[in-house]
């Protein structure tokens, strides 16, 4: 293939590999396509599985499955004539006891925190993006989503509940909540939503390079 | 090696937030104003404090307990590794392997990688590069897999709260566990793969 443009000139039409430094000429990508390094074969780029729109819809979705994920309890228990449920947000109380509060905050930014913001900042550029816009305050929202990411841990979570549910089910009576539900739907939504793919936002909006 | 050009040969930077591809003399990101850097800075350094780090506090996340249970008058402390023990006595061998590689397998390997690749990068080994590249990439996958055990000491503590009959708290050893994985996560992030490609270019 023959090209003239150089990547100073027309940085949108290269690609560069975040781990290898490899430079690429980019490739239109179908639905479903993926490209690949040839040097240390990561994933360069992607084809987009969904629509903005459809984006859009999934946050919303994310957005009332957190809520009842939050609300509602994700397990109850009973012994004796007992009975205690436990909520995300009364786990994460669980830890903030005196010298180990840190862990606590760092177990409120990871199930709870992280994916809150991760959902509004998503839904506030995407249903500007829907109207072919550029939110206000694009640039922050995007960078926030890069760093927000890696920690937003709600499939650890949902395994853990899952794991907690089976180390008290020796003891006691364990009911699985509405809760682990919403959270169970919630992290599949988060996965579709929350990933790379929002990046290609700053191509299709223009953004333009100051 | 193959001839797919370095960014660098061409004067360009990869903008790790956007991946917009910067001119070389770039300080920030034109197009979503985030610092952009050749390389991530002091990546080796930095790399080696985290994990360091991540090591001191390895060693009271397994020898503190983690849980405080007290079950009709009778009280036991658990840590890490007896946890797992205990699981597997129960009979609950799939809970007990899945604890144990989330708690123990992987910060090991986090470890043991990590510590690899500084080494090797150091020396600007040019040995299987590809492939020490897919463990990079394996390792930053795995990583977080570790709060297994710092929300599910959450869970159990806020749940099992019957006073006089039983209770559960969470003890020391769970918080500079939750810090290991910490660590080793920000250890993970200030390491630049693309160091490990740098001992194929002459002047780095």
């Amino acid at each position: 293939m023959t090209c003239h443009s150089t990547p100073q000139t027309d940085p949108d039409q290269w690609i560069i590999c975040e781990h290898c430094d490899s430079l690429y000429h980019a490739q239109p990508l179908n639905k479903g396509e993926s490209a690949y390094c040839l040097r240390c074969a990561a994933i360069l780029d992607r084809g987009h599985r969904m629509s903005i729109e459809q984006m859009l819809a999934l946050s919303i979705a994310a957005g009332i499955m957190f809520i009842f994920a939050n609300v509602f309890p994700v397990i109850s228990i009973s012994m004796k004539g007992l009975h205690n449920e436990v909520t995300l947000w009364g786990s994460v109380e669980a830890l903030a006891q005196g010298q180990i509060t840190l862990i606590a905050l760092v177990a409120g930014l990871a199930i709870i925190l992280a994916p809150a913001l991760q959902i509004a900042l998503l839904f506030w550029v995407l249903v500007h993006a829907h109207r072919n816009e550029i939110a206000p305050g694009f640039k922050t929202c995007m960078r926030t989503l890069e760093h927000l990411r890696p920690w937003s841990m709600l499939e650890v979570c949902l395994l853990g509940i899952l794991v907690a549910i089976i180390k008290l089910a020796g003891m006691l009576d364990v009911h699985p909540g509405v809760g682990l539900w919403a959270m169970a739907m919630l992290m599949v939504l988060i996965v579709l939503i929350a990933g790379k793919d929002i990046r290609r936002l700053w191509d299709e909006l223009g953004v333009e390079p100051e | 090696m193959n001839g797919i050009p370095y960014a660098r040969e061409h004067k360009v930077i990869l903008c790790h937030v956007c991946s917009y591809v910067c001119p070389e003399d770039a300080h920030d990101c034109p197009r979503c104003d985030s610092r952009v850097h050749r390389r991530k800075p002091n990546s080796l350094t930095r790399t080696w404090a985290f994990l360091i780090a991540g090591l001191i506090f390895y060693i009271p996340a397994n020898v503190l307990p983690v849980m405080f249970t007290t079950l009709l008058g009778s009280a036991s402390e658990n840590t890490i590794m007896s946890g797992v023990i205990e699981f597997a006595e129960s009979g609950s061998w799939d809970i007990a392997i899945l604890i144990f590689i989330a708690s123990v397998l992987v910060p090991c390997i986090k470890f043991l990688v990590l510590g690899m690749l500084l080494i090797t990068c150091q020396r600007r080994s040019q040995w299987a590069m590809r492939e020490r590249s897919r463990l990079y990439r394996f390792i930053e996958l795995i990583g977080y897999w570790s709060m297994l055990d710092v929300l599910v000491v959450a869970l159990v503590a806020a749940l099992v709260q019957f006073r006089g009959l039983s209770t559960i708290e969470p003890r020391l050893g769970i918080l500079f566990f939750g810090l290991v994985v910490v660590m080793t996560m920000f250890a993970a992030m200030s390491f630049d793969p693309r160091l490990i490609w740098d001992a194929e270019v002459e002047d780095a």
